[in-house]
């Protein structure tokens, strides 16, 4: 709660979050908001925006609502993005707290392993993953996931073997804790929040790349997405680019929230130690 | 009896060309006695109180500690040991965990020891704090919340919560104000008449050890190379490291 008052104190953290709360609204609602198939076709097609109140966006080229497309996409988005971010910082986090305990050779093993998914760039990654494996959603989520995994691991072994020396560890052990209890209450606990810190940044790359594969063809066809909606309106960029511009800035405002959000967490977690 | 007997004691550590933090240190400690370990930044002092506390290994030499072979200690039996000797660290916020209170921090060694049983930990931690001259009143406490004497107060009421026979102190004062410094130290020397606790007390600082030590061994690059009664070793130092380190204590002059 403390931390939530922090938070909205700080101009990034409430701009943020007032956006994103926005978005997960209309994700949340987009049945309500906008009933039926948004892939369907509902009317004449390129019906220019703000003309017929019937379509205030306006239609693409098949005639398919714009708003319609804009409010179903943001649930594409935000799910894929979460889902993706949370998987890639639950496979850091596990690949990372491995190798920072058991050290020697296993910690060779998958640092190696770190070393190679960083340096392949993540888009390629989940470019060659969807392109082998074919376009669906868990797959995407996955294949933006494989790619993203590399920083939180490294970041969460880093942690862990800095959080080892600290003298509370070295106090713990004179104490004659057991070392599983060591590890459990007194180095994981710290080793979690800078690891989690990361996870706006990650959240706010997933859903760019998301809406990059979408582009690209390798989206889910089924579902409508952010991507694909700017992919169709390329066609017609010159007569109609509304319908490239319309699911650009609500990518962009949804980027720019998570990314100031994350920001206003990093501050109002920060404010809460050095006040402390 | 001896507590304490270490015979070679020697460490290097392989980080760059290599260092010998221990180059064969030999010391012995008896019950309730305060062996002073001083010696320049870098001599090996730190390295030292962590070998002893099984914080580290040595490469060679050996330990008895209470009429045993310390270092062939491990796992649950040497984790059981481990209430006869304890220690207390120069950084007193970082030797507790960011997110402990002060009674948990009191309360662990005594679960895990079962010190007390479970129903009297609490009236346990208040005779702790009381014990160091706190009020019952702060075990509810962050440890961020006192002050960094007081947090020192609260790393020796830990160190004595499983009734040690050793505690080793490595520079324990070193980071508080004079006045808090002189109140640690008089605390430190009264637990020990009451206890018959032994201190190994480490400290860059001589006119610190001339106040709790029976003993000062000087330390220089991972030997030790002078021992001696406090008075003595102040008043008279023989080896040049002794002799920097008298020197190096400002004296009041009033002319
Ligand atoms: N973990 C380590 N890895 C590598 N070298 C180390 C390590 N710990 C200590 N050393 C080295 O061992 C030597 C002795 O260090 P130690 O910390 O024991 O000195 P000290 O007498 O406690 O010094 P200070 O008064 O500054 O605390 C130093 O040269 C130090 O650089
Ligand atoms: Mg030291």
């Amino acid at each position: 709660m403390r931390t939530m008052r922090r938070l909205l104190a700080t101009p990034e953290g409430a701009v943020g979050l007032a956006l994103l709360a926005c978005l997960a609204l209309v994700a949340l609602f987009a049945p309500v908001l906008s009933p039926g198939d948004p892939l369907r076709i509902a009317g004449r097609a390129l019906t220019t925006p703000f003309s017929d109140p019937a379509f205030p966006l306006g239609t693409d080229r098949l005639g398919r609502d714009v708003l319609a497309g804009l409010i179903h996409g943001a649930r594409t988005s935000l799910a894929v993005g979460l889902a993706a971010a949370a998987a890639a910082l639950a496979m850091g986090l596990c690949v990372g707290l491995a190798a920072g305990f058991a050290g020697g050779l296993l910690d060779e093993a998958l640092m190696r392993m770190v070393d190679a998914f960083q340096i392949v760039p993540g888009f390629l990654l989940a470019l060659a993953f969807v392109s082998v494996v074919g376009p669906s959603v868990p797959v995407v989520v996955l294949a933006i996931a494989l790619g993203a995994w590399a920083d939180p691991a490294r970041l969460t072994r880093a942690q862990v073997l800095s959080v080892r020396e600290r003298d509370y560890v070295a106090a713990a052990r004179v104490a004659g804790m057991h070392p599983v209890e060591i590890a459990v209450r007194e180095i994981l606990p710290n080793v979690l929040p800078p690891v989690l810190a990361l996870s706006a940044i990650i959240v706010a790359a997933a859903i760019l790349t998301e809406a990059a594969l979408s582009f690209l063809g390798l989206g889910d066809p089924n579902v409508v997405t952010w991507g694909s909606m700017i992919a169709e309106g390329r066609n017609v960029l010159r007569s109609s680019p509304w319908l490239s511009i319309f699911p650009g800035i609500a990518l962009v405002l949804t980027v720019v929230g998570v990314y100031l959000l994350g920001e206003g967490l990093t501050r109002a977690l920060s404010g809460r130690r050095a006040a402390a | 009896m001896t507590l304490l007997v270490a015979e070679g004691l020697c460490k290097r550590y392989a980080a760059g060309r290599g260092v010998t933090a221990l180059d064969g240190v030999s010391l012995h400690l008896s019950p309730g006695e305060t062996l002073g370990l001083a010696g320049a930044s870098g001599s090996g002092k730190s390295t030292l109180a962590r070998v002893l506390t099984r914080l580290a290994e040595p490469d060679t030499g050996s330990i008895r500690f209470a009429g045993e072979d310390w270092l062939a200690l491990s796992g649950a039996p040497l984790r059981r040991r481990r209430a006869r000797m304890q220690m207390v660290f120069q950084d007193v916020l970082g030797a507790f965990n960011p997110r402990a209170t002060v009674a948990s921090a009191l309360e662990d060694p005594l679960r895990i020891h079962a010190v007390v049983p479970k129903g009297e930990r609490a009236r346990e931690v208040a005779a702790l704090l009381d014990r160091v001259g706190l009020p019952a009143a702060y075990a509810g406490r962050s440890i961020r919340e006192v002050s960094g004497g007081e947090r020192q107060r609260i790393a020796i009421a830990r160190a004595i919560a499983t009734h040690p026979a050793l505690i080793v102190l490595d520079e324990a004062v070193s980071a508080l104000d004079v006045s808090v410094r002189e109140k640690i130290l008089e605390l430190l020397v009264t637990l020990q008449e009451e206890r018959g606790i032994a201190y190994l007390f480490v400290s860059h600082d001589l006119s610190v050890l001339a106040a709790v030590a029976h003993r000062i061994a000087v330390m220089e690059a991972g030997r030790i190379v002078e021992t001696g009664p406090t008075s003595r070793v102040i008043a008279d130092p023989q080896s040049p490291a002794a002799r920097a380190l008298v020197r190096a204590v400002p004296r009041l002059v009033i002319e």
